[in-house]
């Protein structure tokens, strides 16, 4: 399993959109993506679930990727938070 | 005449007959269906089509309201595929045998409900696009039409809500402003108000009887005007063609140089009151703040203004300037502007009075605050410090004299300050007459007219009976200037005009004739100089 930490510089938080793309990328990977904050959890594929986090900006997320292109997707979705979150 | 506050989307004036318009709420009956998996189908279908409409309002909003604004019918998109949502309408229909409008009308419940509840407003304004989107389900699962295109005449259109699909469809040129009881400044019909240009309101209560009625949005003051009588619609007219003005020249002028016909470069600076007047003067993109005043500080307080709040507002403006210089001017209160806890006495003859610099000498302890956050500031941008009502040569010197003390015990602190130009208005008479001395001392002059011209022809300017004797650009005062320009660079001094004469565009090319370096104005009266600036050419 793959795992990283990212604090979230977006003005707003995990809004719509970049929760949108989120779970677009995250449904080109077999493994499962999960987001966690210190309380909940939500799947990166479900953008309702995602947002309703309420992610917002300055807090710090666990990103975590399990199975068997974790390596790959874990690059290229921390990618992605760097870009856009 | 009916006066009701508003929050304000856009601060634009809108004038216009108000449409109400009634949301046709569809009735979603629950049915007992036999086939469950014919649900399941006819809910699949009704996506697909969705997801048609959907994209075929992108496009429009793309093509009316660019990228930004269409970005809400992507995100409606997106929520559409969410299998989350997905899988609480099939297992709603297949568990409890229902049809699909009603458990999509269900799901949509649950889901607005868990945004309604959510502590963070922008997340709670997602609510309304989850209820956007079930709707536009429910409507296509129970086969009604999305109405669409019901302006016949510019209108300012009045609802209870406006889900985004509904504001996008309208014709834009019909539209002027719109008025809603529901949706915040974060909604998503606010972000597309924005991107459309048109004022809105929300958070009003909306009467139904304002149907058909004339109404006026001042969307700076956030006010709605129904039944305006003559007065308020001649101002409020008078104001909306002065936007249309401004507008214009913005978007002529915005982006351009301050340079004249024959290429010589001019500082057009902004004058501010308060940290809020920086988005204006970054909207216009003036090249500095030539006059920061920093009384607002000390008259919106019941005591002094702490070291730390003055230096977090000047290093707001600071950073908000971005490396472009931010000239401030330290405290000039007494006469016209008083704060009770300085416990000035009440004099004859105030403007002539203990005020500005004469407070600050006599008081050091209130200038060294203000001067140690000033300095503190400088380290986060471009600050300049000026002294203003100057009078006489020593009043410079030991204002200088003060900063540098202050200087040395932030640098004994190890508190970083950046390199801080230093100068004076030249408001009185005396500082113009003896300005080859004065221009020794500093570095830049900034020449406040409306004091130069009241001590000049000793008019009370705030006496309206001399309003005929108040001439501001008497000879005696336009020579002065000419003076202090050419006295000032003979001293390698800049020097710059912060006072109204500044904006006044009559005299820009004689301005810039006597070598004016500067003029800073106020922020809505940037674009009127910039443009006259440009008009100039100093070689004829």
């Amino acid at each position: 399993m793959e795992t990283f930490q990212y604090t979230i510089t977006d003005e707003i938080g995990i809004h719509a959109r970049p929760a949108g793309e989120l779970a677009k990328l995250a449904k080109e990977f077999q493994s499962k993506i999960t987001l966690k904050t210190e309380t909940k959890q939500a799947d990166a594929e479900k953008l309702m679930a995602v947002m309703a986090l309420g992610i917002h900006h300055g807090q710090t997320v666990t990103v975590e990727i399990d199975g068997a292109d974790e390596k790959e997707a874990s690059e290229a979705v921390r990618k992605f938070f760097e870009a856009k979150l | 005449m009916e006066i009701i506050k508003g929050k304000s989307i856009l601060n634009k004036v809108a004038i216009g007959p108000i449409l109400y318009h009634r949301k046709t709420e569809s009735q979603v009956k629950r049915r007992t269906v036999e086939d469950a998996e014919a649900e399941v189908k006819r809910y699949e279908a009704a996506v697909a089509c969705a997801e048609d409409e959907l994209r075929t309002l992108h496009q429009k909003a793309c093509e009316q309201v660019g990228e930004t604004g269409a970005a809400v019918f992507e995100v409606h998109m997106m929520m559409l595929e969410d299998a989350d949502y997905r899988d609480s309408v099939l297992n709603i229909i297949r568990n409890q045998k229902t049809n699909a409008e009603y458990a999509a009308a269900v799901t949509g419940d649950n889901f607005y409900r868990l945004f309604a509840d959510m502590d963070d407003e922008y997340f709670r304004a997602r609510a309304a696009d989850v209820k956007d989107i079930t709707d536009r389900l429910v409507k296509i699962l129970s086969g009604d039409a999305v109405e669409s295109g019901f302006l016949t005449q510019p209108v300012i259109l009045m609802a209870e809500d406006l889900a985004p699909s509904e504001t996008v469809q309208l014709e834009k040129d019909m539209l002027l402003g719109f008025i809603t009881e529901q949706g915040s400044p974060n909604s998503h019909t606010a972000i597309l108000a924005r991107s459309m240009n048109i004022p809105a309101l929300v958070s009003v209560a909306v009467k139904e009887s304002w149907d058909g009625k004339t109404a006026v949005i001042d969307g700076e003051t956030g006010t709605l005007y129904v039944d305006p009588d003559e007065e308020t619609l001649a101002a409020m007219k008078k104001k909306k063609q002065a936007e249309e003005e401004r507008e214009r020249l913005l978007q002529e002028l915005k982006d351009k140089e301050d340079v004249t016909l024959d290429g010589t470069k001019v500082k057009l600076y902004a004058n501010i009151g308060d940290v809020s007047d920086v988005a204006e003067v970054l909207k216009s993109n003036a090249a500095g703040i030539g006059l920061f005043r920093s009384e607002f500080l000390y008259l919106e307080k019941k005591t002094y203004p702490t070291e730390e709040e003055q230096f977090a507002a000047y290093r707001q403006v600071a950073e908000m300037m971005a490396g472009k210089e931010v000239i401030i001017r330290t405290l000039d209160i007494g006469a016209d502007k008083q704060a009770d806890y300085f416990k000035l006495k009440k004099e004859e003859n105030p403007a002539m009075g203990y005020r500005a610099i004469r407070i600050c000498l006599t008081r050091p302890e209130i200038f060294r605050t203000q001067l140690r956050a000033i300095y503190r500031a400088s380290a986060f941008g471009k600050i300049s410090i000026m002294f203003p009502m100057i009078a006489s040569l020593w009043e410079v010197q030991k204002a200088k004299e003060i900063a540098a003390s202050v200087r040395e015990e932030l640098t004994e602190q190890g508190v970083p300050f950046g390199n801080v130009a230093i100068g004076i208005m030249i408001e009185t008479p005396a500082a113009a007459i003896i300005s080859e001395d004065l221009a020794k001392e500093v570095d830049f002059f900034s020449i406040g007219t409306n004091d130069l011209v009241q001590y000049t022809l000793a008019i009370d300017r705030q006496n309206e009976k001399l309003d005929e004797f108040y001439d501001p650009k008497h000879p005696a005062v336009l020579r002065l200037i000419r003076f202090v320009a050419e006295s000032g660079h003979k001293h390698g001094c800049m020097v710059g005009i912060c006072g109204e004469l500044g904006a006044e565009t009559e005299l820009t090319e004689e301005f810039l004739k006597m070598g004016i370096d500067e003029l800073s104005v106020s922020p809505s009266f940037l674009l009127k100089v910039r443009k006259k600036i440009r008009e100039t050419d100093l070689t004829k």
